[in-house]
């Protein structure tokens, strides 16, 4: 089962970011389950929502306490310690920013996880490029399948046409595709990183 | 055909399948998205029937009464304070052998206010008369209502469709929507056992005194007795029909060998069964028995299923505060004169979370469990408060000052 | 030799239909043909109001609908004296849920009817003034609002008369109840700001509203059948006199609703979509002592002293009421001491003074 945990604020659309996961996923022909953590929803509150794929049927509606990725929505709630809670030393994360880790103070926090699995996606201005609007939760997704393949780009996109139509589709599209591309160079960017480090140490 | 929905949206689509004639309505979390989607369907004429705003839970119950005794196939949707607020007209539904179907979406009541899931509403309507069927995914609501339907008008009884708020009704899960025809199938026209007929008058809802109202309260239990039989031949139908295994009286997971068995209603059956695959793994032998059918209580078919079974847990998502548990009486009664040990769990009161690791610490010491147990309850904040009222009089309102002990701004992770 | 004085039971007159008018000129009531939808045998108290304005408000809708009526009554007297199981005095198809539903119930029938393709049978719901005014009236606002196909008609005795006469949102000023009793400085129930649901019903701006009583009972059969003639929300309001609960004498119980029409303390008239259409005028106008004299509710307003102030008060409301329904056309003296001059007849419960 693969795990994710949305975080934002009421108004980002942390909610359909996690069933637009479940969609690509059930795309796939997985098993997917999508829910929001039904806090008192306001405008611009913490909210949280979650997403679980597998294989098989899943039984649980338990929230989400031991994520396989984070994807954080809003930056400015990073000063929260709950935010991180469960995420295992394996574990991923996309944070919807224009800066790096270090950057944004969690430098230190990084540190425990595998590099390459901590990244940055500037989703909100890829989403007013292509969508018109800063709604970072389709480029967020793009971002998600480059960083963890736990589904597939295309499924991600079958999962926006499904969901949206026209220009607000076709926008959300090019977002997530941009997303993807981003991420997934920053990605292949570190890795190749961490392999020159690794051949300097060795030498 | 299998679609990725939220269950509310599932629901509304069954219901639509179902062809109600009246649809009446008045919104209340967490059940609004259910009616939305059904207001949606007959707006655009895609479903053929009668939608109603009502202005209360009240009116929507009685505008249901109306409809179904004038003979047309009557469906609401409610929770928590408005089951409550509704109250009067649910028994006067079931009183009068008109056979509503309802969807609970299981909120807990206030006060304090609270919009999250737990099992107080229904239970506080367990002897009104009404069926009550618990969902424990949204495939099985969904195909639940296609049942109730069915059992309700073959009794001329009004039957409840429980599934948990927010848990299942704003959980995007994979469902398999059965076909209009398939339904249609399964589900014949609603023939009614007493109808307002100008052509026919007959008089409904006489006063009853003491020489009849024994004999006709009788009827109704015996009604109920015949429920079980109805339920199973129901649900065994759907089965041939459907492909699938959907509701029925109760559903028992690695009993047969049991010691210990948790007993549950709902969504929280699948935490249980995770939590019960990793305790048989390490060589603990549990089981879980849901109980689908709660009203009717399936006596014999609990007893049957909790076999040999020497320790029953109840994991109860409502509190009775003047005496502990709830389905826990029904289970006691039902195993009369084979008692075994019985343990209480109160958990998952207003939403909180129950999880498999809080299930697989309590089962792992199952032997150590008291009668009554609140799970994962924090001892600290109530010995605080009780701390606070003991030290003065105007201590305050109780829940506020716990928020206030916790620093509760937003909700937390579980 | 004294003579005998003849009376003369003219038309246009108050008589209950009679064999000088044309076929469709009689009331429902005196027609041999008539429905009995409310047929005898019911347990109602001698002289009760209700029992007598429901019978000729529902045979009047039996005939204006030809038979196809569905009604939906409120826990009530009504209810109550009409079904004591296993018997039943409804001879049409009739449908009792609880006590502050009647008006949703009904919208439910409506609906169902309307779903099964049936709108040709047409719904009545029915209440006191608890079920109606307290109870049921967030129901009946619902059912104005939504403008569901019912007429709607509340019964009026002015209290909880089931339940051993207490007060209700309807009940009048001064009057004695079980829950306002005629003790202590302010005896009898409060002055309050009333509930005038006949106003609140034209507030929402429903197709018809009209207000009744027992003492023209062709007039009620009009508005009935009238009300007949709309689709939508209708509401009619009867005020029907309940002897045991207003202690008036049970054969009084035409006259006491005449005198509350003459006193000018209930005004009877007609509206559609919010505005009155027609009002009908006070022919021979009494003061309200008049009135609460024959009543024993009212018995602590002049024993052991006469309350004048309160008197005054109630008649000052009357006063409102006829100057705001125009029930007193100028050329009609306010009092007079012979017997009535021919009013001119504006509302039609009859065909014009005709003598024979």
């Amino acid at each position: 089962m693969f795990q994710v945990r949305f975080h934002g604020r009421g108004g980002q659309g942390v909610v359909t970011a996690a069933e637009l996961l479940a969609s690509a996923a059930f795309s796939e022909g997985r098993h997917a389950q999508a829910f929001p953590s039904f806090g008192s929803e306001r405008m611009g509150a913490p909210v949280m929502s979650f997403c679980r794929i597998d294989d098989q049927p899943i039984r649980t509606h338990e929230p989400v306490t031991e994520p396989d990725a984070l994807i954080i929505q809003d930056p400015t709630l990073l000063h929260q310690a709950e935010l991180f809670a469960g995420l295992g030393r394996d574990g991923y994360m996309l944070v919807n920013s224009t800066k790096g880790f270090a950057e944004l103070g969690l430098g230190d926090f990084a540190k425990d996880f595998h590099q390459d699995r901590l990244l940055v996606v500037p989703a909100s201005s890829l989403a007013l490029t292509h969508l018109g609007r800063p709604l970072p939760g389709a480029a967020l997704l793009g971002g998600f399948a480059a960083l963890t393949w736990a589904v597939s780009l295309d499924s991600v996109l079958a999962a926006i046409n499904d969901k949206f139509s026209g220009p607000v589709a076709d926008g959300n599209a090019e977002a997530a595709r941009a997303a993807f591309g981003f991420v997934r160079d920053e990605r292949e960017a570190l890795i190749r990183e961490a392999q020159i480090r690794e051949e300097l140490s060795d030498a | 055909m299998l679609k990725q929905v939220e269950g509310s949206r599932a629901v509304a689509e069954a219901v639509a399948m179902c062809r109600p004639q009246v649809i009446c309505a008045y919104p209340i979390t967490p059940q609004t998205h259910i009616v939305e989607a059904l207001s949606a369907m007959v707006k655009d004429e895609t479903l053929d029937a009668e939608f109603l705003n009502v202005e209360s839970e009240f009116a929507a119950m009685s505008v249901a009464i109306g409809a179904s005794a004038a003979g047309a196939r009557a469906y609401t949707a409610t929770a928590s304070q408005g089951l409550l607020y509704m109250s009067e007209a649910v028994w006067n539904a079931a009183g009068l052998g008109l056979p509503i179907v309802m969807t609970v979406a299981n909120r807990a009541i206030g006060a304090p206010i609270n919009i999250w899931n737990d099992h107080s509403d229904a239970m506080s309507q367990r002897d009104a008369g009404w069926l009550q069927l618990y969902a424990e995914t949204n495939q099985e609501a969904l195909d639940l209502h296609i049942q109730a339907f069915r059992i309700a008008e073959e009794l001329s009884v009004p039957v409840m469709v429980c599934m948990d708020g927010f848990l299942l009704t704003h959980a995007s899960e994979r469902v398999d929507l059965p076909a209009p025809s398939q339904v249609d199938a399964f589900l014949p026209r609603y023939e009614p056992r007493q109808v307002l007929d100008p052509d026919e008058p007959v008089s409904i809802g006489a006063m009853v005194g003491p020489e009849a109202f024994t004999e006709v309260r009788y009827l109704a239990y015996a009604q109920m007795r015949q429920a079980l039989d109805v339920i199973g031949a129901a649900a065994a139908d759907f089965s041939t029909q459907f492909g699938r295994d959907s509701g029925g009286l109760v559903r028992p997971y690695r009993t047969g060998d049991a010691e210990i068995v948790v007993v549950a209603l709902g969504s929280v059956l699948g935490t249980v069964k995770d939590a019960v695959d990793e305790l048989r793994a390490d060589g603990t032998r549990v089981g879980v028995l849901g109980i689908n059918t709660y009203r009717p209580f399936p006596a014999d078919a609990v007893r049957e299923a909790l076999g040999g079974a020497r320790h029953v847990v109840v994991l109860e998502r409502a509190l009775a505060p003047g005496s502990g548990g709830i389905v826990t009486a029904d289970i006691r009664a039902a195993l009369d004169p084979q008692p075994r040990r019985i343990s209480t769990v109160i958990a998952g009161l207003g939403g909180r979370a129950v999880t498999r690791k809080s299930l697989r610490a309590l089962l792992a010491k199952a032997g150590e469990l008291e009668p009554l147990t609140f799970l994962d309850l924090d001892t600290g904040l109530v010995d605080r408060e009780l701390a606070r009222m003991r030290a003065a009089r105007r201590s305050g309102p109780s829940p506020e000052n716990m928020l206030r002990d916790l620093g509760i701004t937003a909700s937390r992770i579980g | 030799m004294p003579y005998q004085r003849i009376k003369f039971y003219q038309t246009g007159s108050l008589a209950v239909g009679n064999r000088l008018l044309a076929e469709d000129q009689r009331s429902v009531q005196s027609t041999a043909g008539r429905s009995n939808a409310l047929t005898c045998g019911h347990r109602a108290c001698q002289g009760c109001g209700e029992a007598l304005g429901a019978r000729y408000a529902l045979d009047a809708v039996h005939r204006a609908t030809g038979g196809k009526m569905i009604a939906v009554n409120a826990t009530g007297c009504l209810e109550v004296f009409s079904t004591p199981f296993p018997q039943t005095s409804w001879q049409i198809a009739w449908l009792h849920s609880l006590f502050g539903n009647a008006p949703a119930v009904a919208s439910g029938v409506a609906a169902a009817l309307k779903a099964m393709g049936r709108t040709d049978i047409r719904v009545v719901g029915q209440g006191g003034d608890g079920g109606t005014v307290d109870i049921g009236f967030a129901c009946l606002s619902g059912m104005f609002e939504r403008n569901d196909d019912v007429l709607y008609i509340c019964y009026d005795n002015q209290a909880y008369m089931n339940t051993g006469v207490q007060r209700s949102g309807a009940t009048p000023p001064a009057a004695r109840t079980a829950t306002t009793q005629a003790v202590g400085r302010e005896p009898g129930n409060r002055f309050g700001q009333g509930k005038n649901v006949p106003l609140i019903a034209m507030a929402h701006e429903i197709p018809y509203v009209a207000t009744a009583t027992v003492a023209d009972l062709r007039d009620l059969e009009y508005k009935a059948t009238r009300a007949m003639d709309f689709h939508g929300a209708r509401y009619l309001h009867i005020l029907v006199p309940c002897p045991l609960g207003w202690g008036s004498a049970p054969a009084d119980t035409i006259k006491v609703a005449r005198l509350a029409t003459e006193s000018g303390l209930f005004p009877v008239f007609e509206a559609e979509t919010g505005e009155v259409t027609s009002s009908t005028p006070i022919r021979r106008r009494v003061p309200v002592t008049d009135y609460l004299r024959i009543q024993a509710r009212y018995a602590h307003l002049f024993r052991p002293r006469e309350r004048t102030e309160v008197i005054a008060r109630i008649q000052a409301a009357a006063d409102r009421n006829i100057a705001r329904f125009g029930l007193m056309p100028a050329d009609i003296p306010a009092e007079r001491t012979g017997p009535p001059a021919p009013a001119p007849v504006t509302s039609p419960s009859g065909a014009g003074l005709e003598g024979r």
